[in-house]
């Protein structure tokens, strides 16, 4: 293995591991949250956004990293976004929780991982239809919510922080 | 607020803002030893198995296919990031105990009853059109919902509503009857 591999499977298991202790893997913890039950993933993920989101725009106003957007094309991103709802409501895993379920020893996310790699099969043989259709209609570019709302990031990431927090104390307060 | 939960797991706000700063460091680590930042996602590697497994059959087809060649079916950083996820997940729930074979899930069995064949169909139908979704809108949880978020980008903020409002409805159409 080169020192890339290496690297993406130290920082996997490290992911692995969190995502594992965060309870956030289970069948009922993904339906939970679509059910509006339980909101632990919801926790998770903004936990994780808010304090990513602080360290990596600092790094890169820095220059010592580079941002990636991934293209603003809309409708690709609205139709796959629900194409996407679906399935995941269907078979309870997202991607990466698919593989952490499996392993926590619920074996049937196996079935979820077959599922989305005859997905992907048939998505390379689709893509050409996509790419002269949704993928041609409206592409906005690799832009930044700064640019898409046209206010600085300094006042959109104090923004950010604020509603998150007081929907964390909103869902405490109900006890979700 | 505790620092457990009652199912002996962490406190999902303390783990996750770990997971925060994994990706913090990860993104540093990547510029620095890779020369090219990389973000936390799943979803491309699917594409690379299936190729990497339609390679073994019809070698020539994968070859001509615009969108592996696009994608370059390779064993990459994230491949192994996410063979990583299945790793760090076995050790985390060994030592904790936590760990459970399962073969249908319980909410499920509540809907649907134990049958396996049944959970089998659904996983599989739900995994084709979800991931033809991911990449259609070019990320899942992981390269929307975390990566993107963090990087503010327009459009993770339009995917994670999408995968939630849609989800949200597909899921009480299927589970809603149970409570």
């Amino acid at each position: 293995m080169n020192t890339d591999q290496w690297l993406g499977l130290v920082t996997g298991v490290l992911f692995g591991f969190l995502l594992q202790k965060g309870r956030v893997l289970r069948f009922e913890k993904q339906i939970g949250a679509l059910l509006l039950k339980d909101m632990t993933i919801v926790k998770f993920m903004l936990s994780t956004i808010l304090v990513g989101m602080v360290g990596i725009l600092l790094l890169s106003s820095f220059e010592i990293i580079t941002l990636s957007h991934k293209p603003m094309n809309l409708g690709a991103v609205l139709i796959g976004g629900a194409f996407f709802g679906a399935g995941w409501a269907i078979m309870g895993f997202c991607p990466g929780t698919s593989l952490g379920a499996l392993g926590e020893g619920r074996w049937h996310a196996l079935f979820a991982i077959i599922g989305m790699v005859a997905g992907a099969a048939l998505y390379a043989e689709l893509y050409p239809f996509f790419k002269t259709t949704v993928l041609a209609w409206k592409d906005f570019g690799k832009i930044g919510l700064q640019e898409a709302l046209g206010v600085p990031l300094w006042v959109i990431v104090p923004c950010f922080w604020a509603g998150t927090i007081s929907l964390f104390l909103w869902i405490e307060r109900k006890g979700l | 607020m505790k620092l457990k939960t009652d199912e002996g797991g962490w406190n999902p706000y303390f783990a996750g803002a770990l997971l925060g700063l994994l990706a913090i460091i990860s993104v540093f680590a990547t510029t620095k030893l890779m020369g090219k930042t990389n973000y936390l996602g799943a979803s491309t590697t699917f594409v690379r198995a299936a190729g990497i497994l339609e390679k073994t059959v019809a070698a020539a087809h994968v070859g001509s296919n615009e969108y592996f060649t696009k994608t370059k079916v390779v064993v990459d950083w994230q491949f192994m990031l996410v063979i990583g996820i299945v790793l760090g997940s076995f050790i985390s729930s060994i030592l904790d105990k936590s760990f459970q074979l399962e073969s249908v899930p319980p909410t499920w069995k509540r809907r649907f009853g134990p049958s396996i064949n049944k959970r089998a169909v659904g996983a599989i139908a739900g995994g084709i059109i979800a991931m033809i979704g991911a990449r259609l809108a070019d990320g899942c949880p992981s390269g929307h919902g975390l990566s993107g978020m963090m990087q503010l980008s327009a459009s993770s903020f339009v995917a994670l509503v999408m995968f939630f409002a849609v989800g949200a409805l597909v899921a009480r159409i299927v589970y809603g009857r149970i409570s």
